[in-house]
């Protein structure tokens, strides 16, 4: 294409750097310098997407952030990113650019038969038209779904690299136009370290589009200048491309800095983006304003833009958006845009402002070159399908006053802060009539400066730039005394603008009037939510989608306040703003993420024994972030053949398994048994060094918090078993209690989890395996008796060795230096095998418990079990008071219909109960069935060669032996079974004690 | 985000602290005392408060020391920290 809206002289283009990208698979010509949206607009193209409701054409509305249409899908495959914004998309050579939401294709879209057909689809019309039939609803949702669509997501993993990066600095400032170079440069002055961000590709924002002077230089100079002096100042960090989108609790502020090259070449990964966490001592926000768009009957078609962005893009990119304009305006910068329209070449048709009268600086020079001004004149309505040919025109009193051709049509509603971050903060804003629009009131940390302020001119940019930025920097500590002077610039008097929301008399009847461009909410919408009662903005918001496209309502919201405040004859002010939320533009998921994907993505722990479990060919299970040997399969094995496997080996021979994951506290001091008799149930300080013993735990609710075996390896020295899972909660309970209420005991706490790995022998041989190995502890059973713990030596290293038991078996629980871990474990394996040694995995443990009847917590207990409900009231002392005692005498606590644990046993021996099951006392169709319980663990006992299963059971004690039903997922099949005490294998715990 | 004082390590991002709720609520000495109304307010019943407000974090991922942060529950401003051997 030959750029037939490019103008041949002046703009900031770089026209010995021409490009080539494609838009819909159409080559586009452009220069360095361009946006994709300015080069589209060169190239004459108006039509860049399809209204998210009714697929009506839209063009290019603004030169920024704010532009409500403008979203592309850029790149393809895996690399593809939807949702950018064309107008602050950097044009670059052979960047792939598609439209988002057209079907089948932009210029012929099916769609928009919705806006032919059913002319316009009120607010809430799909939930109140489509809920009926309801099971036709999924058929509905899929058709509307793909109706409004929004890009695509990418079809594969993204190759690229996200990084996160952590910064600090004395002063942020926020935007690079005149007001943040200006403070910028003043913080830098006053010796703050400083990072400024632009979410543009060159510094300069306003100032890179007007033919005003800053000290005497071309505006654009001297933005080149200023940033040139930031980019090599020491202590400046320089950030263009890049968006603040969040400001938080304690100044937090996160940026995206889009770094995508787009190249279609680059095969391989290169860095997508960064997001910057950044803490800064001060905050200068220089986020300029948006102008606001005008009410009048087809207000969205391409052709229709913001009057300031037609001076942006004739004076920063050289591009005409049209070939004929009409300005349509309520203040005086309409004007300057007309004048540089004239500047340009592009015949001003007519300006009709809403003012009565203008005859400010800029309205009199444009009416000295002759420009048709109309006052006391509005637009009601754009004329012509695929772009504006015409607008008509009509006095405010709502006399005709004609039509007048055009292709451009430029609306200055006036300009509302971009005040989004500032809000965010919490921090407040107040409503500004001068300018119709709410503005931010400066905090101790936030200093707002320039046209987020509501001063619109250059002058006063610079001037509140330079006093933001110094402020900023001696807010945060940082004055060498030097007092930085504002650059200059010629002072521009305006005349006020005329606030104006809704067409006159019957002329805002005309349909249709668009507010929020992006999600199609018409002045319909809004008035169809007043009139049916949701008259607070958030609700207007809500019933109407107002504001919640990826533009986040950025031209809809300061223009739906006055539109809202006008219809329900109240205030402005009163009226509101939606909340304001981050992210303040599309951040990409990707760099959201940052590293924090694949491995990164949460830590992994894995014992010392890893790899060896890995070579021995184990399937593993996550328990919270560890990695555990679940089962080892033989070749052809399946998991239930292996389990019974391994089942089978502890009971009659011996098995061997990894149990370092357990949680291990030492608690040492003085005080350390007073301490365990206050936070176990039941007593600790008659036991003496040399014995283990099994502890609950309970909330100050009674409810049991966590279980484990206890040993008292010395006199004031503990060790604490708690389970994997719950090992740093239980340490920080412990804590708590020390350091906030029991100040007074002397009670050291220590983590040694990961110092002390655990290998469990469990099984008939075990003693036999275990002196095999080699170890220098006494191993007849009166030398080493059930529950005690003695300290020496297995294979050579030094070892705590714990006789305790999780499957009923003879068991050594043998605690080593990590780093000697393997070779223990190893020694241990290698002596097991005359004597049949078995790896076994977590799933094995479980089953040996299940068959013990020992509770897991988390697993027969929920939060809201006492001892008792499990069976343990034994170990609940009367002789003291401990965590949880005074609430297991709330009456909810002594409920004869508690939940009990009880065994299950299946009529079907084979038939393995589902998990989380419920129970019935008999099945049937009435609904609700009145419960008693639920399954908590179920199993095949290979060892008694039938299934058990433990469940919780209202009254279950009570009722043992009688006949329950358990639910499955279908409806009409119950499985039944009897209940039992919940100890299946060896009761009396003979097997334990030998 | 909060920055959050710790008085052992300094300000540190809030990822790195365990919330403990309201502070001030001191275990009563003798439980076996009180009636059941006044155990469940010892257990259950918190101010919730708008405003000032004292309450429990840990430096779960620094010192592990428990201390007291006083913040506004509107703004999230936090006014300040101490320690438990401070206050009593």
């Amino acid at each position: 294409m030959s750029q037939p809206f490019r103008l041949d002289h002046d703009g900031r283009i770089h026209r010995d750097a021409p490009l080539q990208f494609t838009f819909d698979g159409r080559p586009i010509d452009a220069f360095r310098g361009d946006t994709v949206a300015s080069a589209l607009l060169a190239n004459g193209v108006a039509l860049v997407g399809r209204s998210f409701k009714y697929h009506r054409p839209r063009g290019i509305v603004s030169a920024g952030a704010e532009d409500p249409n403008a979203f592309v899908q850029l790149g393809h495959g895996a690399r593809t990113l939807p949702n950018r914004l064309a107008t602050v998309t950097p044009a670059t050579p052979g960047l792939e650019v598609r439209h988002v939401n057209a079907w089948p294709s932009l210029d012929f879209d099916l769609m928009s038969a919705f806006g032919l057909a059913a002319p316009f689809i009120p607010a809430g019309f799909y939930y109140k038209t489509l809920m009926w039939p309801r099971r036709l609803w999924p058929l509905y949702e899929h058709f509307l779904r793909h109706a409004a669509g929004l890009g695509h997501a990418p079809d594969a993993p993204d190759p690229d690299r996200y990084d996160h990066v952590h910064a600090h600095c004395d002063v942020l400032v926020v935007g690079a136009g005149p007001a943040g170079l200006a403070a910028a440069r003043a913080a830098a002055q006053s010796g703050a370290r400083v990072i400024v961000a632009d979410e543009q590709a060159e510094f300069g924002g306003g100032l890179l589009s007007t033919a005003q002077r800053v000290d005497g230089l071309p505006a654009p100079q001297w933005a080149d200048a200023a940033t040139a002096e930031l980019s090599s100042a020491p202590d400046v960090t320089v950030l263009s491309n890049t968006t603040a989108f969040g400001l938080y609790e304690s100044n937090l502020v996160l940026l995206a800095e889009r770094l995508h090259s787009h190249q279609p070449d680059n095969a391989g990964s290169e860095s997508g983006a960064r997001v910057w966490r950044v803490l800064p001592k001060q905050v200068v926000l220089a986020t300029g304003a948006h102008e606001r768009p005008l009410l009048f009957a087809n207000n969205d078609r391409p052709g229709v833009m913001l009057a300031g962005a037609i001076s942006t893009y004739l004076n920063r990119y050289a591009v005409a958006p049209g070939s004929r304009a009409v300005l349509f305006t309520n203040n005086d910068s309409a004007y300057r845009t007309a004048l540089d329209l004239a500047d340009a070449g592009v015949p001003v048709a007519a300006i009709a402002d809403v003012r009565l009268e203008s005859d400010g600086d800029l309205p009199s020079q444009a009416r000295a070159q002759g420009i048709p001004i109309h006052t006391g004149a509005v637009v009601v309505q754009a004329h012509g399908r695929g772009r504006v040919s015409a607008a008509e025109l009509c006095s405010v009193g709502g006399a005709p006053l004609g039509t007048v051709e055009c292709d451009l049509l430029g609306v200055s509603g006036g300009f509302a802060p971009a005040l989004h971050l500032h809000a965010q903060a919490g921090a407040p804003m107040t409503w500004n009539p001068q300018i119709a629009a709410f503005a931010p009131q400066p905090s101790h940390d936030i200093h707002p400066a320039g046209a987020v302020t509501g001063h619109l001119d250059l002058s006063s940019a610079l001037r509140q730039g330079t006093a933001a930025g110094a402020a900023a920097a001696a807010a945060a500590g940082c004055s060498n005394g030097h007092t930085p002077a504002a650059p200059r610039a010629a002072e521009t008097p305006s005349s006020d603008l005329e606030p104006y929301w809704l067409p006159p008399g019957d002329l805002a009847r005309a349909k249709p009037q668009f507010v929020d461009l992006h999600e199609d909410v018409t002045l319909d919408d809004l008035r169809l939510s007043l009139r049916e009662g949701f008259e607070s903005i958030e609700h207007v918001k809500r019933y109407t989608t107002l504001g919640m496209g990826p533009d986040q309502g950025k031209l809809a919201n300061p223009l739906a306040t006055g539109v809202i405040a006008q219809l329900l004859g109240r205030d402005p002010a009163s009226v509101g703003t939606p909340r304001h939320r981050p992210a303040y533009s599309p951040v990409s998921l990707g760099a959201i993420a940052g590293r924090h994907i694949g491995p990164l993505a949460d830590p992994v722990r894995v014992t010392p024994m890893q790899e060896w479990h890995e070579s021995a060919g184990a399937r593993f299970e996550n328990v919270g972030q560890w990695r555990r040997a679940w089962y080892y399969p033989h070749p052809g094995e399946s998991m239930h053949e292996a389990v019974a496997r391994e089942c089978l080996a502890v009971r009659h021979r011996v098995g061997i398994l990894d149990y370092s994951t357990l949680g291990k506290i030492e608690i040492t001091g003085p005080d350390a048994g007073e301490f365990l008799d206050r936070v176990y149930t039941n007593a600790w300080k008659r036991l003496r060094p040399g014995r283990c013993r099994y502890g609950l735990m309970l909330g100050e609710d009674g409810m049991i918090f966590d279980d484990g075996v206890t040993a008292r390896l010395e006199n004031q020295r503990y060790l604490m078993f708690t389970s994997t899972a719950n090992a740093a909660p239980v340490l920080a309970w412990l804590e708590q209690w020390l350091q906030t209420e029991w100040t007074d005991l002397r009670v050291y706490l220590t983590s040694v989890s990961e110092h002390w790995s655990n290998i469990a022998l469990a099984g008939p041989r075990s003693r036999q395996v275990l002196a095999a190995a080699g170890t220098d502890i006494p191993l007849a059973r009166q030398d080493f008796p059930f529950m005690t713990f003695r300290q020496g030596h297995v294979a050579g290293v030094p070892a705590r060795v714990f006789r305790i038991s999780f499957s009923g078996e003879l068991s050594y629980e043998i605690n080593v230096p990590a780093d000697r871990a393997r070779h223990v474990w190893e020694a241990l394996f290698d002596a097991g095998r005359p004597f049949g040694i078995t790896p076994y995995g977590t799933e094995t443990m479980h089953v040996l418990r299940a068959e013990k009847g020992f509770i897991i917590v988390g697993q027969e207990t929920d939060g809201s079990v006492t001892p008792d409900d499990v069976g343990l009231g034994r170990l609940l002392s009367r002789r003291k008071d401990f965590l949880g005692k005074r609430s297991l005498s709330r009456p909810d606590s002594v409920r004869l219909d508690r939940k009990q644990l009880v065994g299950l046993l299946t009529d079907d021996p084979a038939q393995v109960l589902p998990e989380g099951g419920h129970i019935v006392d008999a099945p049937g169709r009435r609904r609700p069935l009145p419960m008693r319980g639920h399954v908590t663990s179920s199993y095949f006992s290979p060892v008694l060669g039938r299934s058990i299963a433990l469940a919780m059971i209202s009254g279950g004690r009570a009722t043992l032996g009688g006949r329950l039903y358990v639910a499955t997922l279908d409806e009409d099949r119950w499985l039944p079974a009897r209940s039992c005490h919940h100890v299946f294998y060896d009761p009396h715990g003979a097997r334990q004690h030998v | 985000m909060l920055l959050i004082p710790c008085p052992w390590c300094g300000p540190r991002e809030d990822d790195e602290f365990t919330f403990g709720g309201e502070a001030d609520i001191p275990r009563p000495a003798d439980p076996d005392a009180l009636t059941d109304e006044q155990w469940a307010d010892y257990l259950f019943m918190r101010d919730n408060r708008r405003g000032h407000h004292r309450e429990q974090w840990c430096h779960t991922a620094g010192c592990r020391r428990w201390f007291v942060v006083e913040r506004d529950t509107v703004t999230n401003e936090i006014l300040g920290a101490s320690t438990y051997g401070d206050s009593q």
